[in-house]
């Protein structure tokens, strides 16, 4: 399987995204923003960072960039698609997950290893975890304070759409403690906390068993595999 | 030149931290009749020539679309100011 990764002017973590994808099993295959091409991968991801330095709103500038056009109708067509962070607040922006991503309410940038519980694995990219896993992966960002209205919150409630939850704290005061979301069709992901910086024994998060050998975000990775060999 | 002048407010009913970091800091300089402070956005787009019906329906349209995002923010006006451009 080849997973792309886009590059935009200011991601920062699409390198480590690209070494995940090469843990897992997969063949990275790094995309340029500034193209229409694809390179018949058979998903992306949209690695975190601060493109466009954050200008306008978090990834408004990235969301409208040449290659989204065709990530847009990939992800309109099935191809999963994985937003990490600042590609998170991409897929907001252009309109493939509901809600957007506002400043931390204490306003303070955060980084901690962060739980969440899996709440939905009828995902492309969340199939193998246990539906109520608690996980804990790296968390790192200024605005990352989910918000949507009342009425479209209720709906992602009902529909299964959130995915990750926060737990023990809400790092950032999103609403609902929601960290990440899926599409209704599930090959949509998107979430504030970083997988791609958990996926390597010695260089993740600590664990009760030994010091930085969490690996909880290979998952996501070995989920998008799994589903590509049942279709 | 002639300028279209648009204006984004965070959502009322948003927390707006960066404002309130500013409503803290002129609270500790004695301004406690300044009970709030909301920062929003203005953006000036200098255009060729005159601006028609148009032009500034697609400014509008521009407002709404790209220089916000309704889920957070609002579109307070979209208006022609060419005091603005003279300026420049």
């Amino acid at each position: 399987m080849r997973i792309g990764v886009v590059t935009f002017p200011g991601s920062l973590d699409d390198r480590d995204a690209q070494r995940a994808i090469r843990l897992a099993g997969a063949e990275p295959v790094a995309l340029w923003h500034g193209t229409h091409d694809l390179m018949g991968v058979d998903a992306i991801v949209l690695p975190g960072g601060f493109s466009y330095g954050d200008y306008l709103r978090c990834g408004a500038i990235a969301a409208r960039s040449p290659i989204m056009a065709e990530v847009i109708d990939a992800a309109n067509s099935g191809m999963p698609v994985l937003g990490i962070c600042n590609g998170f607040q991409i897929l907001v922006e252009a309109h493939l997950l509901p809600g957007g991503l506002i400043r931390n309410d204490h306003g303070d940038f955060i980084r901690r290893d962060q739980r969440l519980r899996v709440e939905s694995t009828d995902s492309a990219w969340t199939n193998g975890f246990e539906l109520g896993q608690e996980i804990t992966i790296p968390l790192k960002n200024g605005e990352g304070g989910f918000i949507a209205d009342e009425a479209t919150l209720d709906r992602l409630e009902g529909e299964g759409l959130v995915a990750f939850r926060y737990l023990d704290v809400n790092p950032n005061g999103s609403l609902r403690d929601i960290a990440g979301l899926r599409n209704e069709r599930g090959n949509v992901v998107g979430l504030m906390p970083h997988p791609e910086h958990a996926v390597e024994p010695g260089f993740g998060p600590n664990t009760p068993q030994a010091m930085r050998s969490g690996v909880d975000g290979l998952t996501f990775f070995t989920s998008v595999l799994k589903q590509s060999v049942l279709n | 030149m002639p300028t279209i002048v648009v204006e984004v407010m965070p959502k009322a009913e948003l927390l707006d931290p960066a404002g309130k970091a500013v409503a803290g800091a002129l609270h500790r300089l004695g301004h406690e009749s300044i009970r709030d402070v909301r920062i929003g956005k203005r953006f000036e787009l200098h255009v060729d020539g005159e601006v028609d019906a148009a032009l500034l329906e697609t400014a509008q349209q521009l407002a709404a679309d790209m220089l916000s995002n309704g889920v957070i923010e609002d579109v307070i006006s979209v208006h022609v100011d060419s005091v603005a451009g003279e300026t420049r």
